[in-house]
């Protein structure tokens, strides 16, 4: 049932991301942005931390986490250091992540031809 | 008298095209008409260092093979006119810092093909210059970059949306006798009915195409009967029915000898989309397939409309809508 459900909740966001594209006209980089700030309105009312439980990868995959940890990681701060809490712990859950980008990124270009 | 009508021209001299050289990347080459190019290359690359030198050495390739096949030298021209679809023409603006004569570069987008062949055999005719060298290219990576996203962005084309076409295409222009005498030309003029979906280029370009078809048809006094083809640059499989469509309500019923470079260009099971554009699109398929034909006799007399989609990104951002062109070229078949 795991598989499952991470399978349609997962697919319904990349549903989205598509009628976006396609109906909304949006290009891939609003679509992106969109997804993001979705993210965190979600979990600003609570509510994405309970699909991560209910879905797993299907919520945690897309880039509608990555928003859901800016804004995890700016109020667990803001509630130690108040204000300014919310710049020092925006990257703080997903520093990994990109980290992570910027590493792999490079050591890509450094190995195969950069294109574009 | 070489005014025709409000738009047009006929050539007081005979003018001819002397030869032409065709250089093209991989998909062009695996493509329906890969044997009638000159030189192909089987990867994007084509041996240079970046995409940008790659696509000036398929126009330097085009050049060459030009005029080796007329056996003559650079000392011999007395003027090269080119164009493409980088920013200040940068891939004919540099192949001709290697070329010892007079240079005009030109911008037509992807009308550029029929915009050099039509100014160089005016100047001919004019008696300005002996032989002029026309040529233009695209690559689909740089045109990728500069019109579209970077290729590593992986963003989704529609199935409207079109492929740049990898390749040059050259043409030498002059007196000399040939098989193929340019007969004369109809200048286009910039139309835009508001299109704004850059990833439907075809759909964008119609209204010009039908334009200058249209008015061409009316300056010289014919009808699509008088042609054995009109081939129009790059409208796709998109656009291709559109323009139909819009000439047969006025009349004009061009179905029998209509077709488009970019449909000629690719197997439909490349995943080109809706077809071949990019400036190099027209003169690839003109310059090697449809003058072949014409020597073996399978065309009399042709008009090649190449299109041209005048936006670039920054306007396009800024909502502008799309403004188009096309310049028609007549060649017609001499018997040598």
């Amino acid at each position: 049932m795991d598989f499952f459900w991470a399978f349609v909740v997962g697919g319904f966001i990349c549903v989205l991301g598509q009628l976006l594209l396609d109906v909304a006209k949006l290009d891939a980089g609003h679509v992106m942005s969109t997804f993001v700030v979705l993210g965190c309105v979600l979990d600003g009312f609570d509510l994405y931390d309970n699909l991560l439980s209910f879905a797993g990868a299907g919520a945690s995959v897309p880039i509608t986490s990555f928003g859901h940890s800016l804004l995890h990681g700016a109020m667990e701060q803001a509630d130690k250091h108040g204000f300014w809490g919310i710049a020092l712990g925006m990257f703080q859950l997903t520093s990994a992540g990109i980290a992570a980008a910027i590493l792999f990124g490079f050591l890509v270009s450094v190995f195969f031809k950069p294109r574009g | 008298m070489a005014k025709l009508g409000k738009q047009s021209w006929t050539l007081n001299q005979r003018v001819y095209i002397q030869e032409t050289g065709t250089s093209v990347g991989p998909k062009e080459s695996r493509g329906p008409l890969g044997d009638s190019f000159d030189k192909s290359y089987d990867n994007l690359y084509c041996g240079e260092d970046n995409w940008e030198m790659a696509e000036r050495k398929l126009l330097q390739d085009a050049i060459q093979i030009t005029l080796e096949k007329a056996g003559l030298k650079q000392q011999h021209i007395d003027m090269f006119i080119a164009g493409d679809l980088l920013n200040q023409n940068v891939s004919a603006n540099y192949t001709a810092r290697d070329m010892d004569m007079s240079y005009l570069g030109m911008f037509g987008a992807c009308s550029t093909s029929m915009e050099t062949l039509a100014v160089a055999s005016q100047l001919v005719d004019a008696g300005v210059a002996d032989r002029i060298l026309t040529a233009v290219c695209s690559h689909n990576a740089t045109a990728e970059r500069q019109f579209r996203f970077p290729t590593e962005y992986g963003n989704q084309k529609p199935a409207t949306a079109t492929s740049t076409a990898t390749g040059a295409g050259c043409a030498l222009v002059s007196r000399e006798k040939s098989q193929i005498r340019i007969e004369g030309a109809t200048i286009g003029k910039v139309v835009d009915f508001g299109a704004t979906n850059a990833f439907d280029l075809g759909s964008a370009m119609v209204p010009a195409a039908y334009d200058t078809i249209k008015r061409h048809l009316s300056d010289f006094g014919r009808t699509p009967a008088d042609y054995d083809l009109i081939v129009t640059g790059d409208l796709s499989s998109v656009g291709s029915p559109i323009l139909k469509d819009m000439l047969r309500s006025d009349g004009i019923n061009i179905d029998a000898v209509h077709k488009d470079c970019g449909n000629l260009l690719y197997n439909n099971d490349q995943g080109m989309l809706a077809g071949g554009s990019g400036t190099a699109c027209s003169a690839i398929v003109t310059y090697s397939h449809l003058l072949d034909e014409m020597r073996k006799g399978t065309y009399k007399r042709i008009l090649v409309t190449a299109t041209g989609a005048l936006m670039n990104p920054t306007l396009i951002r800024q909502k502008e809508s799309i403004p188009a062109i096309a310049h028609s070229v007549v060649l017609v078949r001499e018997e040598v």
